[in-house]
């Protein structure tokens, strides 16, 4: 017999439109998901925990009085809550992450696993030293291959993200600088145009006044610019190497020596370190102090913005007043010297930093080893050098057909009458299934988009890439304008107004108004 | 080498296409004589099995938290942590995901900042709350920063119950930013006369409840004294576990709340990474450092979240900024965010109470067999004992016998005269076996 | 009344001894969305150059310099609650703040309506 009740097995032709709506808001995999206050319960909750022993309060006048206003899910509902989340977001793991100075490369797993392991990631800070031998040794361990790889004379490993390395390494500068008895001549510190915004801020945390260097034509800082502002003033210059415009410093060494002999300090900002770890020394070029972001070129997860960690290598000139706590040998045993006597600048953290990341970095530098990452840096560089060359004669760059470091940088010269804007194209690429570069920064680019590979991609996802660069350039070149005006169309959100947002700042979820009968009568 | 795609046969092409015959025709403007010619004097790649034997062996070496009856705190605090947690912190889309600079492929991280920063405002008791600090210390420095710009003075007065670790932190950042701190003797009873300190020259007074010592403190009569000669009161707390049973800072007329928020979600991980609290009253919301997460809609009028009010910060107002921070601590927020998710009020108020039940017991039983004194009137999970002789040298023979018992002041305060005394922690993972060897070992090293 | 410009695109309508500050409508272009206003006292001094308001759009903070040197008399405390008429009406409702003036002199200093239209025209 036929069983003719089964079901069809093509699908039936129907041009009725992708796009339902759908009873839920749900499309299939993509879910619409509340937040944990509207779908969580005051007396649910997803921890089961004995009762605690009866014993006589000792919290004295100081107890809580009324409701936390917290629900609870259950394991399930929480389960399902964070994957629903989770699928909302854009991950290395899920394509090409071009973010120019970023740095999205791939993170091994092995480097998760290592700092799992009970004897590192469940160990106190105030455990008895001779407990944690094991990880003292490693923070040596990382130290050892840090100065290696930068030809430098100590590492402050406590700094917690880049911009704590950056105001560990001026509180250096500034200590410096105090014991010359020159605080209160050596005020102003130079930074360039093209620098971050982290460098000025930091200068001025710390009560330094920042004085602008002008950008050149070709993206550099040039010794001619640098020099008339160099005086018994500048206690340093912060200057990012390779800089934010993905190009070597082709005059740092000219630089440092200028503001040494002017009396200054060289500030490194090692963002980009990336680009050349196993193949320049920053410390052969005459830097005093650089941060080194461990969550870019060591590969410790971004984790959706944090936490980093930001060690920070300083020179013969700087090192005795790095901030504690910091590890010591004492014959057999390693110590940890924990309050500053002598030359330290202070305390920068309540413990002894990232360990977490330590454990990871150092996974990452050993899985490497110095041949490794020294091929990684040469990849790196190539691959956006690859992309620079495949995308030329599209898009324009602003400072020229030469070679760049491990970043890519293009200006909207080639988007002129075109109706289409850098935020556009970066939509527009959303659509395609990538995650958008580096827009407008650095400022000195017009509608900058800074394109960042990393060694982790393979020729055939650059090519790609640069195919669907290729297409968007030439559909925005002849007219296409639907196609980037109201991108992103297929992601779990449109544009969002930030604008709103901003004018009238609503940062927490309250409850809505419970409705009044009469209300409730009305409808 | 596993992690790089590239074969030998694509870098020859690939530089082809590029036009140069060589990779360092791409190193051209860095100096001839510093490009080194191969790579540093450090060991080469090594295979996953390698590198396990290495780490593993260094890990080997220390004891962990779980491995010992434990009793160490002092600022960072041994909670047990649901697998669920780990679990999903380890999702690729959390995990290996960016600062939420694109909110269209990104609402998952948003909106969990959001969740994040209406829990560290309820749970604190204040208005608004951001997207966190780096950890609870740097969060202090930064709230005497704000506390300055709002007050348009300088000088902060801290208690001296504040970690001492918070108040090297606070100091360091301070005297370089050319502010001034008083910062009073260490009070270990919690009876400092820290009214007399308030005049109209202070622009904020900080005081930790439950102090490093374990004290609970009243901040009311602080708030009220600072308020009337124009000063902020920033209420700091390093044990967030502490917030399900005891009156939260808001309440007591805190204007600033920083706190260290890894006793929810996270490990200890030898110190960090950590996750700082930082919540304030609304009208000095334009003042906050870090980052903020806000509500908003889309081009078809859907809910949805993004970063907002970055004027605030260094990308825009460069030197102008109210910090120079540009992260937050985000995989550690959503490990806090998931935790408190599982347990809710119900779950935080009882384990909560197991911890101040755990501590009361370990107190009852160090006051019956008479072995030490114990300083506090009130505390939550933590209480500092007075022992005869060293502290640092008994903690050290617990050691030897297996029994990590708390911190000795000394470790924190060297030369203060407080060798005598151990902060000694005890939470929900504490057993009646772990405090009866506590109890044990406390003996055999007096 | 006389109409006056300074190249940080505020405008200065003098009316007696009082001279109303607001930004131009160049300015509220290239701030784009207006979403906060912060103005100074009532009362308070300030010196030419100094710094008297903020104003801020999602992407982009500025300063308003107070073009003359004088006491602010009044302030426009409606763009608090409504800060997009900056962007509505610039030259009108948007206006931020009033400084009795201490030296008209200062005036002689800044820009005619005939000198900023030409001062924009190099801007691009």
């Amino acid at each position: 017999m036929l069983n003719n009740q089964g079901r069809p097995t093509q699908p039936a032709a129907n041009d009725a439109g992708a796009m339902h709506a759908t009873f839920t808001g749900n499309r299939a995999l993509m879910q619409e998901e509340p937040l944990l206050f509207e779908i969580g319960r005051a007396d649910v909750s997803g921890v089961d925990a004995p009762a605690p022993k009866a014993v006589a309060s000792r919290l004295g006048a100081h107890a809580r009085q009324g409701e936390i206003g917290l629900p609870g899910l259950s394991e399930p509902e929480a389960m399902r809550h964070y994957v629903r989340l989770s699928q909302k977001n854009y991950g290395i793991d899920t394509g090409l992450f071009p973010l120019g100075s970023c740095t999205m490369k791939h993170n091994p797993r092995l480097n998760e696993k290592m700092a799992r392991l009970p004897g590192l990631g469940d160990i106190h800070p105030l455990q008895p030293v001779s407990t944690v031998q094991g990880a003292l040794a490693l923070m040596q361990e990382l130290s050892r291959w840090l100065l290696a790889f930068t030809n430098m004379e100590a590492v402050a490993l406590s700094p917690k993200a880049g911009a704590h390395g950056e105001l560990c390494g001026m509180m250096a500068i500034k200590a410096a600088i105090a014991a010359r008895g020159e605080s209160a001549t050596r005020t102003v510190v130079l930074v360039p145009d093209s620098a971050h915004g982290t460098n000025p801020a930091t200068a001025a945390l710390i009560g330094f006044s920042v004085k602008p260097v002008p950008a050149r034509a070709d993206g550099r800082v040039h010794i001619e610019d640098v020099t008339p502002l160099l005086g018994p003033d500048v206690a340093a210059i912060m200057l990012t190497n390779p800089n934010t415009c993905g190009l070597f410093e082709s005059q740092i060494q000219d630089i440092a020596d200028a503001v040494h002999a002017a009396g200054g300090y060289f500030y490194c900002d090692g963002a980009n370190f990336n680009a050349i770890v196993g193949k320049i020394r920053p410390g052969d070029l005459g830097v005093d102090a650089m941060h080194i972001n461990l969550h870019k070129t060591f590969s410790t997860p971004h984790g959706g913005g944090g936490p980093g960690a930001g060690p920070v290598v300083l020179s013969k000139r700087l090192a005795a007043y790095a901030p504690v706590p910091f590890v010591t040998r004492d014959g057999e045993r390693l110590t940890l010297v924990e309050h500053a006597d002598g030359e330290s600048f202070g305390r920068m953290t309540a413990f002894h930093g990232q360990m977490g990341m330590y454990a990871r970095a150092l996974s990452y530098m050993l899985s490497h080893g110095a041949d490794g990452c020294r091929q990684a840096s040469e990849d790196a560089v190539l691959n956006a050098n690859y992309i620079r060359a495949c995308l030329a004669d599209v898009m324009s760059q602003p400072f020229g057909e030469r070679p760049c470091m491990h970043e890519a940088l293009f200006d909207d010269h080639w988007l002129k009458d075109t109706g289409v804007t850098t935020l556009d194209v970066a939509k527009a690429m959303i659509d395609e299934g990538y995650h958008p570069m580096t827009i407008y920064f650095p400022l000195v680019a017009h509608g900058a988009m800074l394109i960042e590979p990393t060694e982790s991609e393979s020729k055939a996802s650059l090519d790609l890439f640069i195919a669907t660069m290729r297409d968007l350039a030439f559909a925005a070149k002849r007219g296409d304008v639907e196609r980037f005006s109201g991108a992103p169309y297929h992601a779990p959100r449109r544009r969002l107004d930030e604008t709103r947002a901003a004018r009238a700042p609503v940062l927490k979820w309250t409850a809505p108004a419970p409705i009044e009968p009469a209300q409730k009568a009305a409808e | 080498m596993r992690y790089l795609p590239l074969t030998d046969a694509d870098r020859q092409a690939m530089l082809a296409r590029i036009g140069v015959d060589h990779i360092d025709a791409l190193f051209a403007d860095a100096p001839r004589d510093k490009l080194l010619a191969k790579p540093v004097d450090l060991p080469h790649a090594r295979s996953e099995i390698e590198v396990e034997r290495i780490i593993g062996r260094m890990a080997a070496q220390n004891v962990s938290a779980s491995s010992a009856p434990f009793f160490v705190g002092a600022g960072a605090y041994k909670h047990h942590i649901p697998a669920t947690v780990d679990h999903l912190i380890q999702r690729s889309e959390f995990l290996t995901s960016y600062t939420p600079y694109q909110p269209e492929i990104a609402q998952g991280t948003l909106q969990y900042l959001f969740e994040f920063q209406t829990q560290v405002a309820a749970l604190t008791g204040m208005d608004v709350a951001n997207a966190s600090m780096y950890d609870g210390s740097t969060g202090a420095g930064e709230a005497v920063l704000m506390a300055h710009r709002v007050t348009r003075r300088n000088k902060a007065v801290l208690s001296g119950g504040l970690h001492p670790h918070y108040v090297d932190v606070v100091k360091t950042l301070s005297h370089m930013a050319g502010d001034e701190v008083v910062a009073l003797r260490p009070d270990v009873s919690a009876t400092e006369d820290i009214l007399a300190a308030i005049d109209d020259s202070v622009s904020c007074v900080v005081v930790q409840t439950p102090d490093v010592f374990g004290n609970l403190r009243d901040l009311s009569a602080i708030a009220e004294k600072a308020h009337k000669h124009g000063a902020l009161l920033i209420a700091v707390f390093t044990e967030a576990m502490s917030l399900g049973l005891v009156a939260p800072p808001g309440a007591m007329g805190a204007d600033i709340v920083v706190g260290e928020g890894q006793s929810i979600g996270n490990g200890l991980n030898f110190g960090g990474p950590y996750v700082g609290l930082f919540a304030a009253n609304q009208k000095y919301l334009r003042q906050m450092p870090g980052r903020l997460c806000g509500q908003t809609v889309d081009a078809e009028g859907k809910r949805g979240f993004v970063l907002t009010l970055s004027t605030r910060e260094q990308h825009i107002r460069r030197e102008k900024a109210t910090s120079n921070i540009c992260t937050n601590s985000g995989l550690c927020v959503l490990a806090f965010t998931i935790h408190l998710s599982l347990l809710g009020q119900t779950g935080l108020k009882r384990i909560a109470e197991t911890n101040h039940a755990n501590a009361v017991a370990l107190a009852e039983m160090i006051e019956a067999e008479k072995i030490a004194g114990i300083l506090n009137e009130s505390f939550f999970n933590e209480f500092t004992i007075r022992v005869k002789g060293n502290a640092a040298a008994v903690i050290e023979k617990m050691a030897a016998t297996g029994v990590m018992g708390g911190v000795p002041v000394s470790r924190l305060l060297p030369g203060a005269g407080l060798d005598d005394l151990i902060v000694v922690a005890n939470t929900e993972v504490n057993t009646d076996e772990d405090r009866a060897a506590f109890v044990d070992a406390l003996k055999g090293a007096l | 009344m006389t109409l006056k410009f300074t190249k940080d695109h505020e405008y200065v309508r003098v009316d007696g001894d009082v001279a109303t500050i607001g930004i131009t409508d160049y300015a509220q272009q290239q701030l784009g969305d207006v979403v906060f206003v912060e103005l100074p006292a009532v009362g308070k001094q300030v010196a030419a150059g100094a710094e008297a308001a903020v104003v801020e759009s999602v992407k982009a903070a500025s300063e308003v310099f107070a073009p003359v040197a004088g006491e602010i008399v009044e302030v426009n405390s409606a763009l608090e609650a409504a800060p997009a008429t900056v962007n509505e009406d610039p030259a009108g409702k948007g206006w931020f703040m009033k400084i009795r003036l201490k030296d008209k002199a200062e005036l002689d200093a800044l820009m005619s309506q005939a000198d900023y239209d030409a001062f924009l025209k190099t801007l691009d």
